[in-house]
């Protein structure tokens, strides 16, 4: 909690702080999300590994390209809006983690342990 | 299965019917005539008076977070009276059903009024009471003249009513849902629901969340943007810092409410299969989401009134907040774990032995920073010079209170225990016992403490203890019976019994009840007679109870720009910092100040939300249409208006804070 | 310490703001708008999560191998990754002061917007033309849901897009109107954020099941 500051009164009286975007910023990100795109898509058209491996591959593209997008063309920088921007990404994404991994173990564990159900469905050929 | 079938569409008033009207249920005919009766005679007073240019000007478009604040604690007395008449109907009936009798309460009514009852209490009642009093209290106390989006504000404020008034509708026009209030797939799914209760459930709650997200955003960025030069995070009061921490949690969850119940509006409007016993549909996964944006939502109602009752204990002890860091700290940490037990409401549901466990522990460790702000305002009391005013009185209660209903949640975060006691009138002792004893005790503690902030005199003090005995004897007589028949193994929701054995514990929960609703009535005796004795009950310094937060530095009630100059902050408590240095308030050299504009786009927008909602209630597609069209249109048109605000001019000001410098001087001040 | 001494040291103290600035209109907004979209990313979240959770329960109906045509999901995917750069050049154009180049390039970005919804809209009716429907089972259910929200999201920055040009025509490039081309462009690109995840969860992995 120390690099705080605290809301500008003095700081810039008369401008409002917006993100200062440039050519080269959006041709080098849209040229890397071009990339991290059409690699997966490859990948999984043409079937070259084991499925799992292409799925740990997919999955960590889409990782690196949200980052992509989030640097090149959200302008997300750690000083963005005082920090406010990033802390309520990471907010944002722990909630979002836990939502998810959260669901899936419980539902998982549901799943498995409750008694089939005789008109379940999902058994059904 | 249900008592009437579901009835046909038409193309001109959908499901709507003339049999949609409750004719057959005297209660209800009764209870709609005297809302008529009782509507009318306002209306006719109102415009008897000529108020109607006064209400629509000063008070329904306006964008001071103030009047925001007063119109949503307004909204919520009302929802209030409401979900208790509910409550003392439900006593009624499980205090008589017994030996063969079947009561009076039908249990088509019965499942809608319990229903009802929990909706009500907390979307309409604690919400608005909550967000109202962050509105009111949180500029102030961070020096600001309003909030972030004054707009949004009462836009929000007119969503919020919307959905109360739609829910409100329900009671006269069709029914309202029988499911308890979260409304479980699949008795909620159109298969065992096929009426229009549950469409009532879900429109209301999604025309009042929008409203709740976007006074969420709207009060973080004000915390985070609008706070006073020299208030750092850690000098910020510490209900700033639980309303910070609440609203976070109110966006951080209310997308997932809005999420699931559109999931569940598919499966009932569209046919979709995701919380159907069929194709693949899982409920489970339904308890699942509703229970991650429910338990947060427990933590959104509680950590303001923490804040509350940490003002409250420094303020009428006389000392500064012991702890203040830990209490920070334990906020924070309660916000990020309130995120990790959310399955300890489901341990029966059928999760491994790893899983319930997890939760458990959670569910325990949660209670952890709980305890510790308990020891915290404890420890600011010892030694104190305490003043046993109304809101301290509260203060107390609560935390006698308060620790009885934490103690039983500990002892239900034990999944074995919960094995037995889950679903059980135990149950609903120990969520009474939280959230009577620490939401609404920390309700009537900041109503009793601010109220000289807002209305310029104290409220009377007779009529208050007469209120706060009752409310806490009342209080106990009615949940500690609950909590024995839990134990006994009685299951909640019941509407008749077999057990004569069990009528007693009923009786005296009844009995509870009835002293709860003296309580309540002596409130609303307390607010009049205060109203009348006004003068008498003034306070001209606009810091009756010796307050050590910046809302206390301005006057009572506060112009609409707050504060003529914006206060510096050096220390923590600032105002009693300042009086403690002999500030000077600085009475020559006023400016203009920069102040937002009126707008009636925000009732608007909610009216038309108010009309599509009946509309997709009662399938009037034509009407859905419309109404959406319609929406959309005002919506854009209101983003054509760019002339959004106007100076005071100084000499307004000028005008303001001489008789401000008067009424000072003449207090001695 | 005595009342002497606190005095003293408090002197040049200052408790009120007496040379203050109003804050500059919508100094807030964008940081407004930032918590939004965090709040509108969960409600994604839950979605995706219904899809994680049920997109296995095919209920004896079709499975995403039967389903997805991944070219197809390409040229999409390529109609909202430029539409991003579009939207890029219609800042930097804003950022010149060009009111006419970013109201271009907005509209380009509108064009392949509506582009990526004909693809969409077309195989959704494809899928629903061979049975495929949202009512088949619980994957097809929270598959329409997931990707139709998105597609909402886009039909509605369309609509603010077309607002926004023509606020754009009657105000110039006016502080307040900078202010929404830059807010829209977040919401823009955060939903290129959020086709990422579609595409990678809800295509490529269903192309692997």
């Amino acid at each position: 909690m120390s690099r705080e500051s605290t809301p500008g009164h003095a700081d810039h009286p008369h401008e409002i702080e917006m993100p200062h975007a440039s050519l080269r910023d959006y041709l080098i990100g849209f040229a890397l999300s071009v990339v991290l795109t059409a690699i997966p898509f490859w990948l999984v058209m043409t079937m070259p590994l084991s499925a799992g491996a292409t799925a740990a591959i997919i999955m960590g593209f889409a990782m690196a390209q949200i980052v992509v997008h989030m640097v090149f063309f959200l302008h997300m920088t750690p000083k963005a809006e005082g920090g406010w921007s990033l802390i309520s990404l990471v907010f944002t994404i722990i909630v979002l983690g836990i939502a998810l991994a959260g669901s899936l173990w419980v539902m998982h564990h549901l799943n498995t342990n409750m008694m089939p159900m005789p008109h379940d469905m999902n058994q059904l050929p | 299965m249900t008592p009437h079938p579901a009835p046909e569409t038409g193309p001109l008033l959908g499901k709507l019917s003339l049999d949609a009207l409750p004719l057959h249920e005297p209660i209800l005919v009764i209870t709609f005539i005297a809302v008529a009766i009782g509507g009318l005679a306002l209306v006719a007073a109102i415009t008897k008076y000529r108020l109607w240019g006064y209400l629509w000007k000063e008070w329904f478009t306006t964008v001071d977070h103030k009047r925001i604040g007063i119109m949503y604690m307004i909204l919520g007395l009302i929802m209030f009276l409401r979900g208790f008449s509910d409550a003392i109907m439900m006593r009624l009936q499980q205090a008589m059903a017994f030996g063969g009798s079947e009561g009076y309460l039908p249990a088509h009514h019965y499942d809608q009024v319990f229903t009802a009852h929990g909706v009500i209490m907390i979307f309409f009642v604690a919400m608005p009471f909550i967000t109202g009093l962050m509105n009111y209290i949180v500029p102030l106390q961070i020096g600001a003249r309003d909030v972030s989006f004054p707009f949004l504000n009462n836009f929000s404020f007119w969503m919020t009513t919307a959905g109360a008034v739609l829910c409100m509708i329900s009671l006269f026009v069709g029914e309202f849902a029988q499911t308890g209030w979260l409304a479980y797939p699949p008795l909620s799914g159109i298969a065992y629901s096929p009426n229009v209760g549950v469409d009532y459930y879900i429109w209301s709650l999604q025309i009042a969340g929008v409203g709740t997200t976007l006074s969420g955003i709207n009060l973080i960025v004000t915390m985070l943007k609008l706070r006073a030069p020299g208030m750092r995070l850690m000098k910020m009061p510490v209900f700033t810092w639980t309303s910070l921490c609440a609203n976070i949690l109110i966006v951080a969850t209310f997308p997932v409410l809005t999420a699931t119940l559109a999931l569940l509006t598919l499966d009932r409007y569209a046919g979709t299969n995701f919380f159907t016993n069929d194709f693949g549909g899982s409920p489970m996964m339904y308890v699942n989401l509703i229970w991650i944006w429910g338990h947060p939502e427990v933590y959104i109602l509680i950590l303001p009134l923490f804040g509350v009752f940490s003002e409250v204990t420094s303020t009428f002890s006389g000392k500064r907040l012991f702890g203040y860091t830990s209490m920070v700290y334990a906020t924070i940490c309660i916000t990020i774990l309130s995120y990790l037990v959310w399955l300890h409401h489901f341990f029966t549901m059928g999760s491994g032995a790893s899983v319930n466990s997890f939760f458990g522990i959670t569910t325990m460790v949660i209670s952890i920073p709980t305890g510790a702000k308990l020891f915290n305002w404890l420890f600011t009391m010892y030694r104190g010079r305490i003043r046993f005013e109304l809101p301290m009185m509260w203060t107390v209660a609560f935390m006698l209170t308060f620790v009885v209903g934490g103690m039983t949640g500990v002892l239900l975060a034990v999944p074995p225990a919960d094995f037995v006691l889950h679903n059980s009138l135990f149950l609903v002792a120990h969520f009474h016992n939280v959230i009577i004893g620490g939401v609404l005790f920390g309700l009537f503690a900041a109503i009793n403490y601010w109220w000289p902030k807002a209305f310029g005199f104290k409220l009377d003090v007779f009529w208050g203890k007469i209120s706060f005995w009752c409310w806490v004897v009342g209080f106990w007589l009615a949940f500690m019976p609950l909590y024995i028949l839990g134990l006994m193994g009685v299951t909640r929701r019941m509407r008749v019994f077999d057990d004569p054995s069990l009528q007693i514990w009923f009786v005296v929960a009844g009995i509870g009840a009835a002293v709860i609703a003296v309580g309540i009535a002596a409130m609303l005796v307390q607010f009049a007679v205060s109203i009348w004795r006004r003068d008498q009950l003034r306070d001209e310094t606009g810091d009756p109870w010796d307050g050590r937060t910046l809302e206390w530095a301005t006057s009572s009630p506060p112009p609409d720009y707050n504060f003529a100059f914006t206060p510096v902050i050096h220390d923590l408590d600032a105002w009693h910092d300042m009086k403690r240095r002999g500030h000077g308030r600085p009475v020559t050299g006023f400016r203009d100040i920069h102040m937002p504009s009126n707008t009636g786009a925000g009732i608007i927008l909610a009216g038309i939300s108010l009309v599509m909602g009946f509309a997709l209630v009662w399938h009037i597609w034509w009407l859905v249409a419309a109404s959406f069209i319609a929406l959309i249109g005002a919506a854009i048109v209101h983003t054509f208006n760019y002339k959004r605000d106007f100076d005071i001019p100084a000499a307004t000001v000028a005008a303001v804070e001489d008789a401000r410098t008067r009424q000072l001087a003449a207090t001695g001040a | 310490m005595s009342t002497k001494t606190l005095a003293a040291a408090d002197e040049e103290l200052r408790f009120y703001d007496l040379d203050e600035h109003a804050h500059p209109e919508g100094h807030s907004t964008m940081l407004g708008f930032w918590i939004y979209l965090m709040s509108d990313c969960l409600i994604f979240a839950i979605l995706f999560a219904c899809y994680a959770v049920l997109g296995g329960n095919y209920a004896a109906g079709p499975a995403p191998k039967d389903l997805f045509e991944l070219p197809l999901v390409a040229l999409n995917t390529a109609m909202l990754l430029i539409s991003s750069i579009t939207f890029g050049f219609a800042v930097l154009q804003m950022q010149q002061g060009k009111v006419r180049g970013t109201q271009i390039w907005l509209a380009v970005t509108a064009l392949f917007g509506a582009a990526f919804l004909a693809i969409e809209l077309y195989e959704f009716r494809h899928l629903i033309h061979i049975g495929a429907t949202p009512q088949r089972s619980a994957f097809l259910s929270a598959f329409f849901t997931l990707v139709g929200t998105h597609g909402l999201h886009v039909t509605f920055g369309i609509v603010w897009l077309i607002t926004l040009m023509v606020q754009l025509n009657k105000h110039g490039l006016i502080a307040a109107n900078k202010r929404r081309v830059m807010c829209l462009s977040m919401f823009w690109h955060f939903l290129d954020v959020v086709w990422i995840g579609v595409f990678t969860i809800v295509y490529l992995m269903g192309m692997l099941q």
